[in-house]
């Protein structure tokens, strides 16, 4: 099952990024977070960074953060598993207090559909990403609504005093 | 061909206060010849990466130059960089590709359609501001302080030869001390 974000949703988001002081996103588009591109793309404040692949996501967060600036990544659980060296070589291993937004696609939710990406209805994008991001270490918050946003500003603060990359994933419907 | 070395002391020779972004082969050669170690930053654990670091590091610091020493075998891990590079189009960076044709840190086994691809005309096709090729130094030596100063960004295949031996030159591992004592200076 696909996660869908409204307006509203995609407003309350941007409101905590801010809060955070996020200063850049870093991020490819997925079919599931249009209002949340139309959103930042209207607000002066952030500055999106479109990429042609997830795993340029870190590394470029990587050098904003280097470069003073104080950036998060934004792309969908199946770029998560794609970007797999970048969040070892770079995330992990130089310690950078990153925050990742991950569209957490096929995310199961009572009466949700058979998905449609896979033979059996169930979609493996969901299946493996919390015992990835636990072989990894990554510490995770999960928003299933709008009333969960504030887990964002709460990954943040984890990211801060951890420093390590710490992922929000966005399974609203 | 130019000898990488030689590419590398003239990159150097011109730099002034640049940030520098290296991996592989180039981080231990640069290492070497570099004058400002602590505007240096060499990839060690993550290859293809440096473009797109230093890309970042670019649109952090607009009014400071960024050059990005890259390999042409982590380039080909990592080509959709240029894409997004050229998308945002940083006028402050400078990408080099020391074209080998071969994975030199592994042993010099050649990198696919190896001596082959443009890489210059992939740079100025993504849409990359200039773009060139050289193969003989004294026409790099030429050119650099033009590369150097026009708005970018800037794309520059140099065209070296294939020695299978490893760099003799080394370099320190990047550690999480070195990014926070980068950062530092920006905040």
């Amino acid at each position: 099952m696909a996660t869908k974000v409204s307006s509203l949703f995609a407003g309350k988001v941007l409101a905590e990024l801010k809060k955070c002081g996020i200063t850049h996103i870093v991020w490819l588009p997925h079919s599931e977070n249009k209002a949340m591109y139309e959103t930042v793309l209207r607000d002066a404040g952030i500055t999106l960074v479109p990429v042609c692949r997830e795993g340029e996501c870190i590394p470029i967060a990587a050098g904003l953060w280097m470069g003073g600036k104080n950036p998060a990544i934004m792309h969908q659980s199946t770029g998560l598993f794609e970007a797999g060296d970048s969040i070892r070589g770079l995330a992990l291993d130089m310690q950078l207090s990153l925050l990742m937004l991950i569209g957490a696609r096929g995310w199961p939710t009572p009466g949700s559909p058979p998905s449609p990406y896979s033979w059996n209805g169930i979609d493996s994008a969901a299946t493996y990403l919390i015992p990835i991001l636990d072989a990894w270490g990554i510490k995770h918050h999960l928003v299933t609504n709008e009333n969960e946003t504030g887990q964002i500003t709460s990954a943040y603060k984890e990211a801060q005093t951890t420093s390590r990359p710490v992922a929000v994933l966005i399974a609203k419907e | 061909m130019i000898d990488s070395m030689e590419a590398i002391k003239v990159i150097s020779m011109a730099r002034g206060e640049a940030i520098v972004v290296t991996t592989m082969t180039a981080k231990n050669e640069w290492h070497q010849a570099s004058t400002h170690r602590e505007l240096d930053f060499g990839i060690s654990g993550a290859m293809s990466k440096a473009s797109s670091l230093g890309f970042g590091l670019a649109l952090a610091q607009p009014n400071r130059k960024v050059i990005i020493i890259d390999g042409d075998g982590s380039l080909l891990m990592n080509l959709g960089s240029l894409v997004t590079i050229a998308n945002m189009a940083p006028a402050n960076l400078i990408h080099f590709v020391i074209e080998n044709g071969i994975y030199r840190i592994t042993g010099g086994q050649p990198t696919p359609n190896s001596r082959k691809v443009n890489f210059s005309a992939l740079a100025r096709d993504s849409g990359y501001a200039h773009s060139y090729e050289f193969d003989d130094p004294a026409a790099f030596q030429g050119k650099i302080k033009n590369i150097m100063e026009q708005p970018g960004p800037t794309f520059v295949c140099l065209k070296c030869p294939s020695i299978s031996e490893r760099s003799p030159h080394k370099s320190p591992a990047t550690s999480p001390d070195s990014v926070r004592k980068f950062r530092k200076m920006f905040i």
